[in-house]
């Protein structure tokens, strides 16, 4: 593995310090720097119908005081718990389900139409059933997440199955494979870009969902923190409630994307 | 790359292995249905460590054949023969092996694994060999065609030509009677192509294998060859055999050689009439 090594090499400092001196990187941080900017100027009732937003100073004092809450810190760990334990048993089930819905034709055929019917039914259309039959608060939150991100997962498996170059699976027959070596060796490895594609839509969905289903059924988490400054008529709050959604679901991202680039090792070239 | 000369031991050949004989060979795809006859009453016979080449038009029934003797697909009538022995009948289903390894039309490399995970994945897979003993083998194999440098790198990181020496190696090491390359240098460049041909003589040269190579490129045909057979359009069987008589080792200035246009000559005329059999025949489909 020495050249994959060297490929590798360059160490995480020397890319960030390579990334920052980049024209991507100013022209990202042009545009955030911008967004704030135009935010001001919509806050103090320089453009039409944004003056009830609070200004992003303000914001940002809302934000200071959140963060000395335990409640703030709670609700970051209550909503990523169950992110995680939903997008978690997505893929453990999802993934399998998807490698056998490609690989056999009789399992497809007996699980393909029903998941199919049950596709199309979006998350929150689950919320009243989930409350009724999980035992739990909590665990109806969970489920809720884990249907975002299953579906998301098994469709990608099972594309990506689907897509495997036939002269993969010829050659590894041809030089003397089993179809259990064939399907641990060249099919579930031909298969883990779409699974990586897979999880990279599904852990968005899982914090779409998990946000909605707590401002349904939610008693904590991100989502409701959001929706009591609502109703508590602190607009600022609700600020500071969204921004911190998008953090999580962009430290969320980066993490699966790490997750993908260790599993694809030979994707990544240069 | 003048590694015939510094080739010490080569490969390790049972010499006199990888005759074929096909006989009668028919295949009719859907018999029930469209009924599509790719194959009818096909024969030739391949002598050990003879390197055929078979052109023809495109859908002519070349990559049936191909993939009959390779066994991915069953025949419909006739047999084929591997030294004397049935390889594939209409009773048998057909079967795969080490013995006759094909180099694919588009690259068949495992992209996520290294070269040499990719040379040694046929005798680790068999386990003929211990994994230690594949890569030392296959790091012979890579160095002897100048590949030694780039074991540890992923088929997505070589040039077009260099994954195609390494996937003939991938097969070779097998040591298989015969190889089966379908198209290997199609969607080459000139230069790549030329220099493809000239690393797969030297490879067949040191071998000695019995070499079945499907191509549409009349003058790589001659080139390579010994034989070269023109198949017809569908229903495919073949019409003309060529014996190319040129000395080997091949050198490109036969290229310009009268013998060699004059076989090129011959080829083209074949050929062309199958092609415009061929164009008509789709033209009544359409219609």
């Amino acid at each position: 593995m020495a050249r994959a090594a060297t490929m590798k090499g360059a160490s995480f400092g020397y890319k960030m310090r390579k990334f920052v001196a980049s024209k991507h990187f100013t022209r990202g941080t042009l545009a955030v720097i911008g967004f704030f900017v135009l935010w001001q100027a919509g806050s103090m009732g320089l453009m039409p119908f944004m003056h009830a937003i609070p200004t992003p100073v303000t914001v940002a004092e809302a934000f200071w005081e959140f963060m000395g809450t335990g409640k703030y810190w709670q609700s970051w760990m209550d909503s990523t718990l169950r992110v995680t334990y939903g997008f978690v048993a997505a893929q453990i089930l999802g993934i399998p389900l998807g490698l056998g819905m490609g690989w056999n034709r009789n399992f497809k055929d007996f699980t393909y139409p029903l998941f199919e019917l049950m596709r199309p039914i979006p998350p929150l259309a689950w919320v009243p059933v989930s409350i009724l039959f999980w035992p739990t608060n909590e665990s109806s939150i969970a489920f809720i997440t884990f249907i975002g991100a299953f579906f998301t997962i098994v469709v990608n498996v099972l594309g990506g199955v689907s897509a495997i170059p036939r002269q993969l699976v010829d050659a590894a027959v041809s030089f003397g494979a089993s179809p259990r070596q064939v399907f641990w060796r060249i099919v579930l490895p031909a298969t883990i870009p779409s699974i990586v594609t897979g999880m990279m839509v599904g852990i968005g969905i899982t914090w779409n969902v998990v946000i909605a289903a707590e401002m349904i059924a939610g008693n904590t988490g991100l989502g409701r923190l959001t929706w009591e400054a609502y109703l508590a008529g602190h607009t600022p709050g609700i600020i500071v409630g969204m921004i911190s959604i998008g953090v999580a679901g962009y430290v969320s991202s980066m993490a699966v994307k790490m997750i993908g680039d260790w599993l694809m090792p030979w994707k990544k070239v240069f | 790359m003048n590694t015939a000369e510094a080739t010490t031991p080569p490969p390790v050949c049972r010499a006199g292995e990888g005759a074929m004989s096909i006989r009668k060979v028919g295949k009719i795809y859907d018999p029930e249905g469209v009924h599509v006859v790719a194959l009818n009453d096909c024969s030739l016979e391949i002598a050990a460590g003879e390197f055929v080449a078979i052109v023809g038009p495109s859908g002519c029934g070349k990559s049936t054949l191909l993939n009959t003797i390779a066994g991915f697909d069953g025949l419909t009538s006739g047999e084929i023969l591997l030294d004397g022995e049935p390889l594939a009948t209409v009773d048998k289903d057909p079967r795969p092996g080490p013995d006759r390894v094909v180099v694919f039309q588009h690259g068949a490399l495992f992209p996520w694994k290294t070269v040499l995970q990719n040379v040694t994945y046929g005798p680790v897979v068999q386990g003929a060999m211990s994994e230690e003993d594949a890569n030392k083998r296959a790091q012979e194999m890579l160095s002897r065609v100048g590949l030694n440098d780039i074991e540890t790198a992923y088929p997505g990181q070589l040039s077009s030509g260099m994954q195609r020496r390494v996937e003939i190696i991938r097969a070779l090491i097998n040591n298989p009677k015969v190889l089966l390359l379908d198209e290997p240098f199609r969607a080459m460049d000139t230069v790549t192509k030329s220099a493809s041909h000239q690393y797969l003589l030297e490879l067949y040269d040191a071998t000695g294998k019995t070499i079945f190579f499907i191509t549409h490129d009349l003058e790589e045909a001659i080139f390579l060859a010994d034989k070269v057979l023109v198949m017809t359009t569908r229903p495919g069987y073949i019409k003309k055999t060529l014996q190319v008589n040129l000395p080997r080792p091949r050198q490109y200035s036969m290229l310009a050689s009268e013998e060699f246009l004059a076989m090129k000559a011959q080829l083209v005329e074949a050929v062309h009439e199958e092609a415009v059999k061929a164009f008509e025949a789709g033209e009544r489909e359409m219609a």
